[in-house]
Order: C-alpha cells, then structure tokens, then sequence
C-alpha cells in the first residue's frame, strides 16, 4: 500500500512536469507566431489632402540641471563593450532627448494604413538601439542582435501581450508585433538588468522622438486642432493645445523641469 | 542537516535572482534555453538564475533521498509522513519556480514561491531536529507552565506573526504590495518575538534546549531589524532610480532573506522545544480535592 502511495505520488509529478514542459513549449510556439497574428484586419486608411496638410515642429527643453548620468557596470558580461552612461535622462545644453512626442487628440476616428516597412531594434554594445522608438499597432519591429553575447529581449506591458524571448549572437532577427495603443512600453533585457528601452504603440503615423538637439518635427497633418503629448520616461507627460490652419507650420516647444525625478 | 543547510544556500541563491533581476533571464523551463542538460554560457543574469535551478536540482535530489531513506528506517509513523511531505514541499516549489518563469513572475506566484521555500527549509530544519542523535538519548528536563498565555501559546504566536512578515515581504519584493505592511508588521514581530524570547530566559533559562534557540532568535531579530532597515534604504529610499541592481542593494536584500529563513526556522525550533521542556500545567483540569487534599 506505501509503495503504491509513493508510485502514484511519483507518476504525478512526472505528469505534471510533462505537462508544464508542454505548456513552455506552446508558448515558445505562440511567441514565434505571425507578426500579425494578434492584428485585426485592417480598416481602409482615411484620405489626407496633401495640399491642405500642416507641419507642427518644436524643441524640447530641460530647465534645471540635469541629473549627472550613471555609470553602468557592465562587468558581468565580457561580451559587453562600448558607451557605459545611463540614458534616463539624456540633456545637452538645456536639449532634452528621447522625448516621445504625438498627437494625443484631434485625428477623430481616422484610420491609418499599417506601414509595411519595419522599424528595427538593435542590440549593440549590450544597449538598446534606439532607446525610445516609436511603432503603429500591427507595425512589424524587427530585433537584430549585434554583439557577441545572447540577449532576452522582453516587453512588460499593461495593455499588449508580455512575451520573452532570448536571441544569440548571429541569430535571425526577431519579428514582432504590438496590437494594442500604448505609450512607453517598457522593454528589458534580463540577462543584462541595466539594458531598458521603451517602445510607444500608436495609431497614427503623427509622432516624432526628440533627437539628441532637443528637436522634433511632425508632417502631414490635416488642418485641426490636436493635443499635443509629450513624454519623457522619467519627467512624466506633459500636454499642449495647437490649432493647424491648412499648410500652416507652427512651432511647438515645451521644457520639463528638472526638479520633477 | 545536511538537507537543511543545502536548502539554506537555495534560499540564498532563489534571493539573488530576485536581488540582480534575473528571474526571466532563462525564459524557458523545465530546459533550460531548450536543453535540459546543456550547460548555457553563465553570464549575466543566466549566472544567477541557472545557479538557482542547479543548486535546486541537487536539493530535490537530497530530499528524494531523505524521504526514501526516513520511509524505510524511521520507526515512527509521523516522521515518515514527514519526509513524503517534504518531498511533496520540493516538487510543488519546483512546479512554482517553474511557473514564475512562465507567466512573467505574477506577483502571487513568486510570493507563494518565496514562502514556500522557507516552509520547506523549516521542514528540514524539523527533520534534523528529531532525527539528532542527541534528541533521541536525552532525557528531557520538564519544568510546568503555569502562567498565561502560555510559552507555548507565545511560540506559536511567534511562528505565526513571522509567517504573515514572511509573505508581506515577499508580496513587497514581487511588487504585489507596498513596503509600509512589511514595515508597519515588523513591529509587530518585534513586540512579539520579544516577548516570547524574555519570558523563555526569565523563566526557563536553566533549560538549555530552550535558553539556546530563544537567545537566537533575539540575536537574529536585531541582527534582521538592522538589515531589514538597510535594504529599505540601499533599495527603497536611495535606489528606488537605479539603472540596475548595486552591490549594496544586493548585499542588505539577500542578507535580509537569508536571516529571515534563519529566523523562521529558529522560531520553530523553539516552540518544538518549549512544547517537550515546558509543557502547559492544566491546573483548572485538576479536581479541587486532589489540588487541596487537607480541606477534604
């Protein structure tokens, strides 16, 4: 009778380590699945007049000292080379860089084609390249992996689907997708904790990340009034109203306080 | 005892993945990146997180061992049911450090696994306990106790309080909940602990078994306080805007959950010995003319 006992408590485990295993494997399967796989079919774009369209640009500005940036100890992988400063917040000159910027309010119901080209994530350096990106729902992102040791490459999201998947050296890029509207999106590398980029989802193609002068510009907007949103992934949101005549070009500038991390 | 302190390091190995974020840097499990016995390039969070699944294995191997080896040498029935259970203890953490991996670390699996591991620890802590030769020849010194609640109520309570600390704190760590509960309980467990440990040496001091665990348990108390205090700073306080996991950060967390298993198990220690040395005297239960026989 113990002996049965202790066979059947056996068997159990096993089955329940080969039902787990199985449960890894299905989701190795779903996260390798189609770039589209959780896309709905698309619905027709709505037609921009390109006589009419405006161009909204501006610079994003940093008043106060900027934090002096950390240095990243990256001597837990050899394999780890190149630049070792932190990119929270990146500030030159008063220039605030990696500054999502997009049109939070005005577009209405438009729909927007999916471009078919990629935008690319790199893994270089053990960083991610770039560290802000921006994508439309159901926009492939293909992930390259460029250095000479294996990355994990996971998104933790709060409205898409989490996955984690890990790449090697010189393996194929990984393709991928995100449904579902979501600004900075944080991406993390487990392997190497100090690797983090941040990827917003929007619907429309009117969005810009600030570059390393502070400067971002818009094009092709129909006339309107939008709210414009600015993020910054440690200085928070902040929002601004401007109204677009047909061919007008307005500047947009905002500055962030130093103060607020 | 060998178990016990094989489990002791598992702890310390499960509390530096989460110390260095590197829960997910094998995303796969039971292989590891698709192999079960392939050992991958341990760099990284692979390092810390492979390490774990290692020093697990052996340990699941260990407990198979014991409960095989109590099953068929262990004359009492408990302790044989005991060594089944810890073995059923290893397999479901196993199960659960497998499912952290694979849902992303939901909050309450972790926590459940982090709880689990220590449970596990006190169970062989337990088992080396009663299967000490030293256990088994002594001759127990019983002195009654009279007072309320009584030690043994006390000892409990003790387990009891570092239980709900134990799983505030691994909710804490797996961000399922704030830092103030595990804060605002560890005073609670100070009250607590503090209590049991000065009735047992006010009272019972003369008894060894019990003088020894209850001054351990206020060594590693204090010794738990001043880390808990430090990883709140290094962590919560100064590194709430790290860019990764610092040694510091590392050091006062790890350290934190290793007293913290330490203190559990202590605290279990004691109350095994308080109930055989100080057993409760049920006065009430004694007829009135056997208690006074004069007056009859």
């Amino acid at each position: 009778m113990n002996k049965t006992w202790l066979a059947m408590l056996g068997l159990l485990a096993l089955v329940g380590l080969a039902l787990l295993a199985s449960c890894s494997k299905k989701t190795g399967e779903e996260q390798s699945s189609s770039p589209t796989s959780e896309s709905k079919p698309p619905a027709a774009s709505t037609p921009i007049d390109p006589a009419t369209a405006a161009t909204v640009s501006g610079t994003v500005k940093l008043d106060g000292t900027p934090p002096k940036p950390a240095k990243i100890d990256m001597s837990q992988d050899a394999a780890c080379k190149g630049d070792n400063t932190s990119e929270n917040v990146v500030a030159k000159d008063g220039d605030l860089a990696n500054v999502f910027v997009y049109v939070k309010e005005g577009l209405g119901n438009r729909n927007f084609d999916v471009p078919k080209d990629s935008v690319v994530i790199d893994q270089k350096g053990c960083r991610y390249h770039p560290h802000v990106l921006a994508v439309i729902a159901g926009q492939n992102v293909e992930i390259k992996n460029d250095d000479p040791t294996t990355h994990n490459i996971h998104p933790t999201p709060k409205d898409n689907r989490e996955w984690n998947e890990s790449q090697p050296p010189n393996a194929a890029p990984i393709q991928k997708s995100f449904a579902r509207e979501e600004i900075m999106l944080p991406v993390k590398c487990n392997q190497h904790p100090w690797m983090k980029m941040y990827i917003s989802v929007v619907k429309s193609p009117f969005h810009a990340v600030t570059g390393p002068d502070g400067k971002y510009e818009i094009k092709g907007l129909p006339p309107g009034d939008y709210t414009l949103a600015f993020v910054h992934e440690k200085l928070g949101e902040q929002d601004q109203k401007v109204t677009l005549a047909p061919k007008d070009s307005k500047t947009v500038d905002t500055t962030f306080k130093a103060g607020g991390m | 005892m060998f178990t016990a302190c094989a489990t002791f390091v598992l702890i310390i190995a499960g509390a530096l993945v989460t110390s260095n974020d590197a829960g997910l840097s094998v995303p796969d499990w039971p292989t590891t990146f698709g192999s079960i016995y392939k050992m991958p390039h341990m760099v990284g969070g692979v390092e810390w997180e492979h390490g774990h699944r290692m020093v697990a294995e052996f340990v699941g191997l260990l407990t198979i061992i014991l409960a095989i080896w109590t099953w068929r040498t262990e004359g009492r029935r408990w302790m044989r049911i005991l060594g089944v259970a810890a073995l059923g203890t290893v397999i479901a953490q196993g199960i659960l450090g497998g499912m952290t991996v694979l849902f992303y670390l939901p909050p309450a699996v972790s926590s459940t696994h982090a709880a689990l591991a220590q449970t596990f620890f006190c169970i062989t802590v337990v088992i080396a306990l009663f299967t000490g030769r030293r256990r088994i020849e002594e001759q127990p010194r019983v002195e009654f106790d009279t007072r309320r609640p009584s030690l043994v109520t006390l000892t409990w309570l003790s387990i009891f309080v570092l239980y709900v600390q134990l799983i505030l704190g691994a909710m804490f760590r797996h961000r399922g909940l704030g830092w103030w509960p595990h804060v605002v309980h560890a005073a609670v467990v100070t009250v607590v602990l503090s209590w049991t440990a000065i009735r047992a040496l006010s009272q019972y001091s003369r008894i060894e078994a019990v003088r020894k665990p209850a001054i351990t348990m206020l060594s590693l108390m204090m010794a738990q306080l001043c880390l808990g205090f430090t990883a709140f700073l290094t962590r919560v306080a100064w590194g709430h805007n790290a860019v990764q996991p610092e040694l510091p950060m590392v050091i006062s967390t790890v350290a934190h959950v290793a007293v913290g298993a330490l203190l559990l198990a202590t605290a279990v220690v004691l109350a095994i010995q308080v109930w055989r040395h100080v057993p409760v005297a049920f006065e009430e239960r004694i007829p009135t003319r056997e208690q006074n026989p004069v007056a009859a």
